[in-house]
């Protein structure tokens, strides 16, 4: 039960949250997987804070958290407005910023 | 002691299984249900590492409205099968999880190798009040009021942004095939036929 | 006034006319620039005038005056002054050069009037003056080869003044492409000179290169040489000669000045005042003086048959320029220096003569169409004759006095100078022959067409072309005015003659053996150091040596007026029947040509292959082009990366974080 199993755990997940957004195509998915990181990162963030003893950790995963909602809400409003449009709901068809 | 070991395992492995459902699975609303699975567990590993408050907070906030908005999405836009085998995501199919590997494999030799022995301890020691609404409450009104203040006018800027992304027009939309911040910020003031004309 | 003071009035009024002439050329009406230009050149003169008296005034030790202006640069151990030098030698020299100027600026009021570049070429004028007054009294390296450089420039310009005649552009061109050459050879023997030295202004030098260098020293015998090519480039010497018969195609007073009185014995000058390192280098000198002798020959020789009037003259300055540099390479200073001076009297004023003529002939100057002049132009024709005397050392005359003076030492050198001086008579003798060709071709024979019209009071007007090609012009500016010129009309041009052709009958009392030595004893202080100095010819022999001149003078002109006179068809005949000969003098011994295949083609192949291979392939083709391939290419390769899918970006996202967290844990260990 050391911490570090925390933090293994949690890179764990941050790992398997990054191939998730490497491989899928709907970004639905991808932000779920982007989810997923982001709380890894949380898990970590509290790991340490019980580490440390203080609770500022513990802050910075609560405002990580809302920050994951705000980011989750503008994203799913995208995603809402690409079905719209009648835009395929595919992040390869999505390339304007090619060079 | 052992009890919380077990917890520990438990709720690790629910948490992978969440992480690789919301990975592997196709349809994008199991997808959904996997991160829930995922978010409840990664709450129990919270309360191991008494964070109480942030455990409910994960259950409250997160697993409870953020997935309940991501099921409402998925509901709308409709969560089709992706067709993974047919078309060929080319070199990223492979390098992605070969990537995702390495990095593994150097955050875990980062924890576990010599340079963090600190982390092959229990944590201080902490009273009860450790984790305590109390302490995060006493915490965001004094040392951390800027960054509660600037969170939540985040969230409102947050929702103002959501409101007019996802408003409907008046009219019917042409698909078209490029996107542009233009399209989705237009004004919906005026007639039907402009509208239609675009 | 003191000597130095003198010397910058001098030096300064020419300058003071050209800036007012070329700023205020707009608020100069008519001729009035003219007018300015002559005023500034007539002060000069009377300030060297001054500058003489004054310079008399002082005892004879004491004849060598610096003046200096400022510093201009002052480094460890040595300065370089912009100053003056003021002796015997320079004042001779400016003495000279403003006189002669100021007579041919008189001259060109008249001549250039009607031209539409009349301020211009006065403007012009009065810079050269200035430049060549510059080099004439500098007192150091520094300011002789800026006066060297603007006086290559002036020519230039005077040469090109008709700049919408090509062949003038071309001639201009070539003028200036040798005089560099000779700057070049100038300005490194300064270098080697100040590299031994460590001195550049004369006084310092001449001291100090008696000490460092031996006799014959390697090192100064290329600065020597190398001040030669200098000199032989500027004074339209053998091989350096070409592009004085070419630089004929600027107008006549700028012939008359430029290139029979005063630039062309820059060169001169140069060797008299570099004489204390020319008697340390005898190998130089020898050189030199060989040189100056094939010259004086093969210019004489060429004389005898080219049918311009302009290039025959031209042809004759070269020769004489050619006993200058003899007598100064055989360390015979007043020698040399005195034929300088009569020499610029009666060539200046043939080329007065000969503009004359070729005004009345409309501009055109081929020998071949002229004739029987003797009574329409009187006193051109008695100036004209005046200065051929003079150049053919008829006896009595200033040049006879001068030419012999060279011939007399050259002999007295002994060894082998004596073959030189032997060369140096027969070529007196073409000499005397030619002088007479142009007089018995010009003016008497058959009077041609327009000597005819003139005689009978009307002048005629031809249309306006280039009298070398034939080419038609119009009468703007950048090409000859419509109007053409006679002495016998123009006031000018006639009180600009008759002060030459006195000084070119009678300036030879100055120096007559045995009984005047006027120029030696005003050159002696600054020959003073020479170990030649006192080494006369005896009396008796430069008695012989008159009367040798004398009688070669009488033979060539008996000669001339024997085949011009009463046999007139027989030249005509010996041109036909030695063409081989004949072809090979008119064709000027194939100098040009010989230039052209050797330096000139090698020189624009080189060009060539420099522009075809080097810039083209090379430059532009490997570097240029190589660069900007390897710039695209790497910038093609980075445009890859930029697909505009997400997920490739993401990807690249986190391999950079892979990277940099490989990078810590490695730093970390």
């Amino acid at each position: 039960m050391d911490i570090s199993w925390f933090v293994v755990l949690s890179a764990f997940i941050f790992c398997i949250g990054a191939a998730g957004v490497l491989t899928r195509r709907s970004p639905l998915v991808i932000l779920l997987c982007i989810e997923l990181m982001l709380n890894a990162g949380n898990l970590a963030l509290i790991a340490f804070s019980r580490m440390a003893g203080n609770g500022e950790g513990q802050i910075f995963a609560l405002i990580v958290m809302v920050v994951a909602a705000c980011e989750v809400v503008i994203g799913l409003g995208i995603i809402v407005a690409m079905y719209r449009r009648r835009l395929p709901i595919d992040v390869d068809s999505m390339s304007e910023l090619r060079g | 002691m052992l009890f919380e070991q077990l917890l520990f395992f438990v709720a690790g492995l629910g948490a992978i299984a969440g992480a690789v459902g919301v990975v592997t699975l196709r349809n994008p609303f199991f997808s959904v249900l996997a991160l829930v699975a995922h978010l409840i567990s990664l709450s129990v590993l919270f309360l191991l590492l008494t964070a109480a408050f942030l455990a409910a907070a994960q259950v409250v906030v997160y697993a409870g409205a953020v997935m309940v908005l991501y099921v409402f999405v998925v509901a709308y836009v409709g969560g089709s099968d992706e067709e993974m085998r047919h078309e060929s995501t080319g070199w990223l199919g492979i390098l992605g999880p070969l990537f995702a590997l390495l990095l593994l494999i150097e955050l875990t030799i980062a924890v576990v190798g010599s340079g963090l022995s600190v982390l092959d301890t229990r944590g201080a020691d902490v009273g009860a009040a450790f984790g305590a609404p109390g302490q995060i409450g006493e915490l965001l009104l004094t040392k951390f009021l800027l960054p509660f203040e600037i969170a939540s006018f985040l969230l409102l800027v947050a929702a103002v942004g959501a409101v007019m992304l996802a408003r409907k027009r008046r009219g019917l939309e042409e698909p078209a095939d490029t996107i542009s911040v233009a399209d989705l910020v237009r004004s919906d003031a005026g007639t039907q036929k402009e509208a239609v004309r675009g | 006034m003191s000597v130095a003071a003198w010397g910058w009035l001098v030096l300064l009024l020419p300058l003071a006319g050209t800036l007012a002439i070329a700023l205020g050329y707009r608020f100069l009406p008519g001729r009035t620039a003219g007018a300015v230009g002559c005023a500034a050149i007539g002060l000069s003169f009377v300030s060297a005038l001054g500058m003489l008296t004054a310079l008399l005034d002082k005892p004879e030790e004491s004849r060598t005056v610096v003046d200096s202006a400022y510093t201009y640069a002052s480094t460890g151990g040595f300065s370089v002054d912009m100053a003056i030098l003021v002796d015997p030698l320079s004042t001779l020299m400016c003495l000279v050069v403003s006189g002669v100027s100021f007579l041919i600026h008189i001259y060109s009021y008249a001549y250039m009037d009607g031209d539409r570049g009349f301020r211009r070429f006065f403007a012009y004028l009065n810079f050269f003056v200035f430049s060549m007054l510059l080099l004439v009294l500098a007192s150091n390296f520094v300011l002789l080869i800026v006066g060297w450089a603007f006086v290559g420039a002036a020519s230039y310009l005077l040469i090109s003044f008709w700049y919408r005649r090509e062949t003038a552009t071309a001639a201009g061109i070539k003028a200036f492409v040798i005089n560099v050459i000779g700057d070049v050879g100038l300005v490194i023997g300064a270098f080697l000179l100040f590299d031994g030295t460590g001195a550049l202004d004369y006084a310092t030098l001449f001291e100090r290169s008696h000490e460092v260098f031996a006799t014959n020293d390697a090192q100064l015998v290329a600065a020597c040489l190398l001040l030669l090519v200098g000199a032989f480039a500027k004074s339209a010497q053998l091989p350096l000669h070409t592009w004085l018969p070419d630089a004929m195609e600027g107008p006549t007073p700028v012939s008359a000045l430029i290139h029979a009185a005063t630039m062309v014995t820059a060169g001169v000058y140069l060797i008299a005042r570099m004489h204390p390192l020319f008697e340390q280098a005898p190998a130089a000198a020898d050189v030199g003086a060989i040189l100056g002798t094939a010259t004086l020959f093969v210019a004489a020789t060429i004389a005898l048959v080219v049918t311009d009037l302009k290039r025959v003259i031209a042809y004759s300055t070269m020769s004489q320029i050619g006993y200058m540099i003899l007598g100064v390479s055989a360390f015979a200073y007043s020698a040399g220096m005195f034929h300088l001076m009569t020499h610029a009297f009666f060539k200046a004023l043939l080329f007065m003569g000969a503009g004359s003529v070729i005004s009345a002939m409309s501009s055109e100057q081929s020998l071949d169409r002229m004739g029987g002049f003797r009574k329409a132009m009187p006193f051109t024709y008695v100036m004209f004759t005046i200065g051929a005397l003079a150049l053919a050392a008829f006896p009595l005359t200033s040049g006879f006095f001068s030419k012999d003076e060279i011939l007399a030492y050259t002999l007295n050198r002994g060894g082998g100078y004596v073959i030189l001086a032997i060369v140096g008579y027969v070529a007196a003798l073409l000499t005397a022959f030619y002088a007479f060709r142009m007089v018995f071709r010009v003016f008497h024979g058959e009077p041609c067409h327009e000597a005819r019209e003139l005689a009978s009071g009307h002048q005629v007007h031809g249309d306006p072309v280039n009298p070398a090609t034939g080419e038609p012009e119009d009468t703007e500016v950048g090409f000859p005015g419509p109007e053409h010129h006679v002495a016998e009309q123009s006031q000018a041009m006639q009180i600009a003659m008759v002060p030459l052709a006195i000084l070119a009958l009678v300036a030879g009392v100055l120096q007559i053996p045995g009984v005047t030595d006027a120029v030696e004893t005003f050159l002696e202080p600054t020959f003073a150091d020479s170990q030649f100095a006192h080494t006369h010819p005896s009396d008796s022999s430069e008695y012989l040596g008159l009367l040798l001149g004398g009688a070669i003078s009488l033979a060539g002109i008996g000669a001339a007026a024997f085949l011009y006179l009463r046999r007139p068809g027989m030249t005509k005949w010996m041109s036909e029947r030695y063409s081989g000969v004949h072809d090979f003098l008119a064709n000027r011994w194939y100098f040009d040509e010989l230039f052209a295949l050797t330096i000139v083609r090698p020189f624009a192949a080189a060009g060539r292959f420099g522009r075809t291979v080097i810039e083209s392939a090379f430059i532009q083709g490997v570097l240029v082009d190589g660069t900007v391939g390897v710039v695209r290419a790497g910038s093609s390769f980075a445009r890859g990366i930029q697909t505009g899918e997400l997920r490739a970006y993401a990807g690249l996202l986190l391999a950079g974080v892979t990277a940099l967290l490989l990078y810590f844990l490695i730093a970390a260990s």
